[in-house]
């Protein structure tokens, strides 16, 4: 039996973590992370894991710290946030280069200026290039879940990347929810026992991590066998969701589909807007709107193709983005993502975008219901008034 | 094992071993570092008590020494950074142009 509970999503990160019990945590707390790294660190100390739990002096050194860890041949995890996934920036890549299968749980928080710490994506968003597979989470019940499963993906042979594990600031992090937890034996042996490749701690067998590469130049071949292990991972990532679906009754895919099958217009969605989206699906539906949802849980390796399929049979799609490229008026991230996705397909769909929720500003329904009838506008009329909109922007008057 | 890396120029993305990793101890053997040099040292055993200090110093292993007697320098792997001549508390060690001695070499075994 799982276990029924209701706790914060920080609290369920955690709970993932004792049940994984890696080797090391290296760790620096940052809002709204800090609890998840303060809850396990209770674990700790009353012996409750086995983990080694470094407390170090910045993110910097956190990953770092994990970095050395894993070429140790240690099975390592960490969180973070914002500023804090920000100073871990040259590191992220040492992690993904050196191939090092490290779970880092990132707790989506704007980056500033001007500071501020509530959600929006703009940190995860600005490493979506640093070579960690990269899965969002809708709930507290998925953090957990995507935790688990993000152990079993980054250490697979065919893979062995880092991942980060993503969940919304606050609106996940600090907010209640009722969740399952597995019973300690199943998540354990899911997981499974950690087998390093090349440790350093192997004496008997010693070798180099992190040599120069400089003089004879394989960098190239380097960073070309790197992006296999992204090319490989969506066929891993979907047999552990199938598998982890055997065990909870929860399966995972690239994404979930909500009332698309006879959709005329739909959005696609990241972490916790799609609860509330898919609420406003549903009392849209009511009132004879045939909206969809997709609501994307990969977003590294991103699932081009897939979404493709799934996103041409409607005429109109409003992408949702909770952060901005800054890239002039090319749109949000996820948007730019999926308009080069459809570059080669004959049939595609109308595409607006709509960045909202920057520095935690709320998603409303009233703001999904502006957003739904400017889609359903676009789809009957076949035009689209506004490429990129900033929803539940304040626009005041100039004097 | 001997990871046999002698033909690593030619090699596929496909061939390397994952994160760069270099899978076997004391390559750094095979990696002549000695062709860096500009200053080569000399040894003025007269001078030299067999201390080690350049043996410790020395970033690449490039003093000799054997049957605990100083005898000079793998010039294959010396650089000729003179941390060993800076160190030599007795300067038995002096720093020699490379090129001039190379020509001397040269010149001597012609
Ligand atoms: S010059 Fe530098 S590298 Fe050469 S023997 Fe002296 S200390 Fe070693
Ligand atoms: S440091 Fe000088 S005196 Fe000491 S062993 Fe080396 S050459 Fe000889």
């Amino acid at each position: 039996m799982q276990r029924t509970v209701a706790v914060v999503g920080t609290d369920a990160v955690a709970e993932a973590m004792r049940q994984i019990n890696p080797d090391v945590v290296p760790a620096y707390p940052i809002t709204p992370q800090t609890a998840i790294v303060e809850t396990f660190s209770e674990m700790v100390a009353d012996g409750k894991v086995e983990s080694l739990l470094i407390n170090v002096e910045s993110e910097h050194s956190a990953m770092s710290a994990g970095i050395g860890a894993a070429a140790a041949g240690g099975r390592v995890m960490t969180a973070t946030s914002s500023q804090g996934l920000a100073l871990m920036w040259e590191m992220l890549y040492i992690a993904s280069g050196l191939r090092l299968p490290i779970v880092l749980a990132n707790v989506n928080r704007s980056l500033s200026a001007p500071i501020n710490i509530h959600c929006d994506h703009s940190d995860s968003m600005g490493a979506r290039d640093s070579g960690w597979i990269q899965l969002f989470s809708e709930n507290g019940q998925e953090a957990y879940d995507n935790t688990l499963q993000a152990v079993r993906i980054a250490e697979h042979p065919e893979v062995k990347l880092p991942v980060m594990v993503l969940l919304d600031g606050f609106i996940i992090s600090h907010s209640v929810d009722r969740m399952d937890f597995l019973e300690d034996e199943k998540a354990k042996k899911f997981v499974g026992e950690y087998v390093p490749e090349n440790p350093l701690l192997d004496a008997k067998n010693p070798v180099t991590w992190g040599a120069f590469d400089g003089l004879y130049g394989h960098y190239f071949e380097f960073k070309r066998a790197q992006q296999q292990g992204m090319l490989n991972a969506p066929a891993v990532i979907k047999m552990v969701g199938e598998e982890y679906g055997k065990i909870s009754g929860r399966p995972y895919g690239f994404f979930e589909e909500y009332q698309m099958e006879d959709a005329e217009f739909a959005v696609v969605a990241l972490g916790s807007a799609a609860g509330t989206i898919r609420e406003a699906v549903d009392n849209a539906r009511c009132a004879d709107m045939k909206v969809g949802m997709i609501k994307l849980r990969m977003y590294r390796p991103f699932p081009a193709a897939e979404l493709v399929q799934a996103l041409s049979r409607v005429k109109a799609v409003g992408i949702f983005d909770r952060s901005d490229t800054f890239a002039g008026a090319m749109g949000g991230p996820v948007f730019v993502e999926i308009r080069s996705a459809f570059y080669e397909s004959a049939v595609k769909p109308l595409m607006s975008n709509y960045i909202y929720g920057l520095g935690g500003r709320d998603l409303s329904f009233g703001l999904i219901e502006k957003a739904f009838s400017e889609l359903d506008d676009a789809a009957r009329t076949g035009v689209v008034k506004e490429k990129v909109n900033y929803l539940g922007l304040r626009e005041g008057e100039v004097e | 094992m001997t990871w046999d890396y002698s033909d690593m120029k030619k090699w596929g993305w496909q061939k390397h071993p994952r994160g760069a990793v270099i899978p076997q101890a004391g390559t750094a053997d095979d990696y002549k570092t000695g062709g860096w040099r500009s200053q080569r040292p000399v040894l003025d055993k007269e001078k030299c008590i067999n201390c080690f200090f350049c043996f410790i110093y020395c970033p690449d292993t490039a003093i000799v020494v054997e049957e605990e007697d100083m005898k000079g320098f793998n010039l294959k792997h010396c650089k000729g950074c003179g941390i060993c001549a800076h160190e030599c508390p007795k300067d038995a060690i002096a720093m020699v142009d490379e090129i001039k001695a190379k020509q001397q070499d040269e010149a001597a075994s012609a």
